[in-house]
């Protein structure tokens, strides 16, 4: 009886030994969704999107946001991106030279824009025709760059990957959102799909919103609009959050 | 221990190393990315050629299906030379255009593909010429006449996008069809993209002008008419064909 309990004694304590084996191995003794870590992912959503807030990466949203598919490919790619190149960097951070950090970070991320560019050009073809010149634009997004300086180079690894996630899902929110309105709007069609109905040449060949007249917006899909919705969207957003409001 | 190590990695020795490094092993794995991925990309872009070259002829298809329809309507493929014989050694669907143009003009090789839907036979053409920026490119098809066009295709490299880029469209697609490349004399004159064609006439060998793109629509006559005056040797070659060409 005794000799069971003492077993029983030394498996916990082995238990113990291996969490805590298993704890310092992660970098920081926090879970992997603690509060703070959820911050990383979910502040550039809002508080501190990219684009709304920080006014970043726009010529790409103005670019590719005239249907939701690609903006929703271009969403994905930059996420790869981002995550993977602030991990790199955060596991490099000790190693890189500081005099040619800059260009250690654009190798990287450049490296990553090609691998993913390639990718598309194997396995989707056609969106990346669409896409065409703005995935290797990836590497001009300021987002990437601006992660990588402000945050890869000073945080752990995990923490870098959730910022880049955070960050990247950020930028793709509101490219999804100014597709959808642009879309919607421009051509009657959501992801290719006619949701208002087929517009005919005729009324009678018309069905469902076009039967009564209605009309697509030709002006929505000219670049000029995807800076008026995401204009839009600030005021929307800062309506909303009165904290993000400048003093002047 | 901290001092120690960024003296380390900021000394000149370890820069140079740590480029160096980081420079092979990302050009390695870019290296091995590209090859293997090579082959798919090849795939698509073949897919999507004969994906263009059946829209010319009013076949309509997805990319994956290009294959067996391609296979179905397009009965042959000639690799012809400047004097407008076959020359049975190329495989005239591999042929790059944009090589062949580089050469001089009599080793130029040019692709024709002949195809025969519902028990029409279509000759098609590629195009390759000049835009304002960068390179377009297409294809036309004309019906056994050697006279009227069946349908054209173009594409480009860099276009300005609402403009140039415009000729990619269905709309500006589908005025050349049934417009002659031969005038009322019989000389090959191709289909010029012109500003105020009044009148959708088809004998004038003419068809409206995308405002704001002049230079690209004068790349696309210019493509058609160079290109077409090639195959002339071919088709006057071609006893059973009614040519009307001069």
């Amino acid at each position: 009886m005794a000799k069971e309990k003492i077993h029983e004694a030394s498996k916990a304590e082995e238990k113990k030994q291996e969490m805590i084996l298993f704890l310092s191995d992660s970098e920081e003794k926090e879970h992997f969704l603690s509060k703070g870590n959820r911050k990383l992912l979910t502040d550039p959503l809002d508080d501190n999107n990219p684009i709304t807030v920080q006014v970043l990466g726009i010529c790409s949203a103005l670019a590719i946001t005239v249907q939701l598919e690609p903006a929703l490919v271009m969403a994905i790619a930059v996420m790869g991106v981002m995550a993977f190149s602030n991990m790199i960097i955060s596991m490099l951070r000790n190693l890189i030279p500081s005099r040619i950090r800059i260009i250690v970070q654009l190798v990287i991320v450049a490296s990553l824009v090609i691998l993913v560019d390639q990718i598309l050009r194997a396995y989707a073809y056609d969106v990346s025709k669409q896409l065409s010149v703005f995935v290797g634009l990836i590497i001009t997004n300021c987002i990437v760059m601006g992660r990588l300086e402000a945050f890869a180079l000073g945080n752990g690894v995990y923490k870098s990957f959730l910022d880049g996630i955070g960050n990247a899902a950020g930028y793709g929110l509101i490219l999804v959102i100014v597709a959808f309105f642009r879309e919607l709007l421009g051509s009657g069609k959501l992801f290719g799909f006619e949701v208002l109905g087929h517009q005919g040449s005729t009324a009678a060949e018309s069905t469902g919103l076009y039967a009564f007249g209605y009309e697509n917006n030709g002006l929505m899909l000219l670049s000029p609009m995807a800076l008026i919705v995401v204009g839009l969207l600030i005021w929307a957003q800062r309506a909303r959050n009165r904290t993000l409001i400048e003093e002047n | 221990m901290e001092e120690k190590g960024v003296q380390k990695t900021n000394s000149n020795g370890y820069t140079f190393m740590f480029a160096i490094i980081l420079v092979v092993v990302v050009a390695s794995v870019l290296a091995f990315t590209a090859t293997s991925l090579q082959p798919t990309q090849r795939e698509n872009v073949r897919q999507e050629k004969m994906q263009n070259i059946l829209a010319t002829v009013g076949i309509e298809t997805d990319r994956p299906g290009a294959k067996v329809l391609y296979d179905k309507y397009i009965i042959e493929q000639l690799a012809l030379n400047s004097e407008g014989d076959v020359d049975e050694s190329v495989d005239a669907f591999e042929v790059d255009l944009s090589k062949e143009l580089k050469k001089d003009d009599d080793k130029q090789i040019f692709p024709l593909y002949i195809a025969e839907v519902e028990g029409e036979k279509y000759y098609i053409l590629p195009l390759r010429g000049n835009g304002l920026w960068n390179a377009i490119f297409g294809y036309i098809s004309l019906k056994d006449d050697i006279n009227t066009v069946k349908g054209a295709t173009f594409d480009h490299v860099g276009e300005t996008p609402g403009l140039g880029a415009e000729i990619t469209k269905e709309w500006f697609r589908e005025a050349f069809a049934d417009e002659k490349v031969l005038d009322e004399n019989g000389n090959m004159v191709g289909v010029s993209v012109v500003k105020g064609n009044n009148g959708p006439s088809k004998d004038d060998n003419k068809v409206d002008a995308i405002s704001g793109a002049t230079i690209t629509g004068d790349g696309v006559s210019d493509m058609i008419s160079e290109r077409l005056k090639r195959y002339i040797p071919y088709f006057k070659k071609q006893g059973d064909i009614k040519v009307a060409i001069k």
